[in-house]
């Protein structure tokens, strides 16, 4: 176990060098930042010496390095526009984006995957059914559209919650109703799958052979199972959803997270902030792809042992 | 004496509009063992499964009938229990053990926590004294290191293994009545052996009924005080085992014995060719130890050590041992299927190993395989008549218009109706399946076909058509086989010469009446006497000893 965690562990740190190295360049690409800090009202000799002062002059080489250490020593340099070092800016706002994502998590995982025990059981009568339709709508109904559903119906006409912000608990039931949408929709699906494909096991007919209660067999012999399939798609899911799907709700309800940092400093071109906001969002989803593949090793005694 | 445990009285199940068993009736009484007989689909699982009421789970219903159980303290008719009376007496008075050792464990829960559940549930200890008592329960099975066992996966252990913490399971709590449905059909002969005596030596200890579904007579000449022969969900015979083996009254009882393969029949083998088709010299094949990102080749396994065997013309060449010995590694290797590490391996004279990829394609054509699931092997999106032909299309035997032909005379040959080239893999049964596979290894004209536990999937006079159709199919072409079966009775039944695998060596090589009736090797010997005799007169009782200190090797190919 302890050598599949070091090598799942080592692997997360190649791909996060990769991930530092491809940023850089990247940036590199897309042209030259004295052209876009001051744009075209400058002298020669100035522009010379902000080059020297950038290190702009150096071999490409030399400034990967200097990029390197920085990185590595936590300088990630200052906004464009506050003037502030760019973590300082972005891990204020990835507080409320954890906040938030962890909400829709936990409401997912409360909600769907008893759904989908349901649905699994009751695959012939008509509750499975209509766990099943709902679950197919809300994959078809993108997240926007249940925000904007959401502020009409209980901020707009009802006004029974605030719309803007963070502030108070109550902020964040329309958020994370938004984003659990369709995440509810698919982990419902995949435990009904999961769960099918364990209850016809062998294993279950033993259990229920040695006179256990059926909720135990289903909970303890089928979930332990099923869990295993659904490891690896909820981490996916999660790892999409800290990646890219918050930056729209955050959007709609003004929430002051890192989605809602990116598109701004992405439309106001802070590079700084933007560069390093696209780590850090990069680093989220290494580590929840690690923890998932550790989890899944502790799920699976036969992985876990076959791997040492 | 006092009344039997369990009392099935015209019991009828069907599944949706078929009716699976057709007014069943038996008894059985303690210390007795009742053996059901009959082949697949004649409903002895279905009633195993109806005591339990878990029939409903598998989508079948009791029509009508009585199953009485007597638990001690009163008899009672189990269809009237509801849920919560039947779970308390499932695992307690009445307990089952499975034909699949292999997934019928859960496989994410320890060994140990698997049997204390029962304990839990029916004897309400907590989870320490259960954890105790369980242990107690793998000793009594004779599971060697049972303290060890409690902590371990049912993965880390052999297929014996875990039939036997099977039995701790359903022996834990000292059932009335035990319920067998072919818990030996999945495990090699010697393990079969132990575990028989096992359930036997227990039998006398704890004194409970046994009910043994078995589709093998051998093993009911084994294990059995009366038999009830069942065909198509009805009672085709009852009768003490002694009676059923000497004076058989049904026809169905007769053909069933008849099919048996019964060790020392001799073969029904014509003489064989003598040009070599098949010579393999030196071969070893090793697997690779946990390739991965960061881990050194650690050396592997030699999963076939330094092997070499013959095969000549219209000869047939069993290969016995027990599973993970390495037979079907040494098939494969044969056919480069797996890459051997050395040695060499001549088809009708050209060299397979050594040779580039485009001569070993051509060189393929010459030996084909049939393997032993015939429903995971055949593509179930081809019709018959592209199936069975595919191996000549690759080889440019044969064009696309002549392919439904080629279809129809190769199903003629196998004894399958014309009509079968139009239709698809699952609209046939094991057997029919089985011929196909032959067909299509016949669509080539291979001159050696390689049977890997071609009939062990089949019901016995299933089996034995199978094997008849392969004599007969090597009397007429001269066809080479090189035969893989773990049992030696089949074996017998179509080799002219047999050798003996075990741990990846060929251990001992000969004649097949020589090698059977004089064995040298001590494993050979070990291999003989594992195997039921077949005579319930001749039972051997070995005394229960402890399970093989270590499992068998196993290797997944």
């Amino acid at each position: 176990m302890l050598i599949y965690v070091l090598r799942t562990l080592a692997k997360m740190a190649i791909t996060l060098v990769v991930i530092v190295t491809l940023v850089f360049f990247a940036t590199r690409l897309s042209g030259n930042p004295i052209d876009f800090v001051l744009g075209d009202g400058i002298t020669l000799e100035d522009r010379e010496l902000l080059i020297a002062y950038y290190g702009l002059d150096a071999s490409i080489g030399t400034q990967y390095w200097r990029y390197l250490v920085s990185v590595f020593s936590g300088e990630f340099g200052l906004s464009f526009l506050e003037r502030r070092p760019v973590s300082q800016i972005v891990l204020e706002r990835a507080w409320p984006s954890l906040k938030l994502l962890l909400s829709a998590i936990g409401f997912t995982l409360i909600v769907s995957v008893p759904l989908g025990i349901l649905a699994a059981i009751y695959r012939t009568s008509i509750i499975g059914s209509v766990v099943m339709v709902i679950a197919f709508l809300g994959y078809a109904v993108p997240a926007f559209i249940i925000g904007i559903l959401l502020v009409l119906i209980f901020g707009y006409t009802l006004n029974w919650l605030p719309v803007i912000g963070d502030g108070s608990a109550l902020h964040f039931i329309m958020p994370t109703l938004a984003i659990s949408g369709m995440l509810v929709a698919a982990i419902t699906r995949f435990t009904r799958n999961a769960m099918l494909d364990v209850l016809s096991q062998d294993y279950m007919r033993t259990a229920r052979a040695k006179g256990l209660p059926e909720w135990i067999v289903i909970l303890k012999h089928g979930l332990r199972n099923a869990s295993i399939t659904l490891l690896s798609v909820i981490g996916l899911q999660i790892a999409g959803l800290a990646a890219s799907g918050s930056v729209v709700v955050e959007a709609i309800f003004a929430w002051p997270g890192i989605g809602d940092l990116l598109v701004r400093s992405a439309i106001l071109r802070d590079y700084p902030v933007l560069q390093f906001g696209v780590l850090s969002v990069a680093i989220v989803v290494i580590v929840i792809n690690a923890t998932v593949d550790i989890a899944y090793a502790y799920a699976d005694p036969r992985i876990r042992l076959a791997k040492g | 004496m006092t009344g039997p445990v369990l009392s099935v009285q015209d019991l009828r199940i069907s599944f949706g509009t078929h009716e699976a068993v057709k007014g069943l009736s038996f008894d059985i009484h303690a210390r007795e063992t009742l053996a059901l007989v009959g082949e697949s689909g004649s409903g002895k699982s279905a009633t195993a499964l109806s005591i339990l009421r878990l029939i409903e789970r598998e989508g079948g219903t009791i029509g009508s009938g009585r199953i009485l159980l007597d638990d001690g303290d009163a008899t009672r008719d189990l269809r009237t229990l509801d849920g919560g009376q039947l779970t308390r007496l499932r695992g307690n008075a009445i307990s089952m053990v499975f034909q699949e050792p292999m997934t019928s464990l859960n496989p994410v829960l320890r060994i140990g926590d698997q049997v204390a559940e029962v304990f839990i549930r029916h004897r309400n200890l907590d989870r320490r004294q259960a954890l105790k008592a369980a242990q107690e329960a793998l000793d009594q099975v004779r599971i060697p290191e049972p303290a060890r066992r409690l902590d371990q996966y049912p993965h880390e252990l052999s297929g014996g293994l875990r039939q036997r913490v099977m039995i701790a399971m359903a022996l834990a709590c000292r059932p009335k009545l035990l319920i067998c449905d072919e818990p030996t059909t999945a495990l090699d002969v010697t393990t079969q052996a132990d575990i028989l005596s096992l359930i036997k030596a227990l039998q006398t200890e704890i004194g409970m009924g046994v009910l043994f579904i078995t589709h093998d007579m051998g093993v009911v000449a084994e294990m059995a005080d009366r038999v009830v022969v069942l065909r198509h969900g009805e009672k085709v015979e009852e009768a003490t085992v002694q009676d059923l083996f000497d004076r058989p009254q049904a026809g169905y009882s007769k053909k069933l014995m008849a099919a048996t393969p019964k060790l020392g029949t001799g073969s029904s083998t014509k003489t064989a060719g003598t040009d070599i088709v098949l010579q393999v010299d030196r071969l070893s094949t090793r697997f690779a130890a946990r390739p991965g990102l960061f881990s050194r080749d650690a050396g592997g396994v030699l999963a076939v050590n330094d092997v070499s065997i013959q095969v000549a013309r219209g000869e047939t060449l069993g290969l016995v041992g027990e599973s993970g010995c390495g037979k079907s590694t040494l098939a494969r290797s044969i056919l480069r299927l797996i890459e051997p590490e050395s040695g060499t391996v001549l088809l009708d004279g050209k060299p397979l190993t050594g040779s580039s990829k485009a001569q070993l394609r051509q060189s393929r054509k010459e030996a084909q395989m049939i393997f032993q699931d015939p429903y995971a092997s055949l593509n179930p999106r081809l019709p018959v008549h592209e199936l069975i032909t595919e191996p000549a299309r690759i080889h440019g035997l044969v064009s696309r218009r002549d392919q439904k032909d080629l279809a129809a005379q190769l199903v003629a040959r196998v004894g399958l109706e014309t009509d079968a080239v139009d239709r698809f893999a699952h609209q046939f049964s094991g057997g029919q399946r089985q011929r196909l596979s032959i067909a299509r290894a016949l669509s080539a004209a291979p001159k050696l076909i390689i049977a890997d536990e071609a009939v062990s999937a089949l019901d016995v006079s299933i089996a034995r058509q199978i094997t008849d159709l392969m004599l007969e199919l090597q009397e007429r072409d001269g066809l080479a086989f090189l035969f893989i079966s773990h049992d030696i009775a089949v074996v017998e039944r179509v080799s002219h010469r047999i050798a003996v695998m075990y741990k990846g060596e060929i251990v001992e090589t000969g004649p097949a009446g020589q090698l059977l009736a004089a064995p040298s090797h001590a494993y050979t010997r070990r291999l003989l006497t594992a195997v039921p005799s077949g005579i319930p007169a001749r039972r051997h009782m070995p005394a229960p000893g402890p399970a093989a200190e270590t499992a068998p090797l196993t290797l997944s190919a």
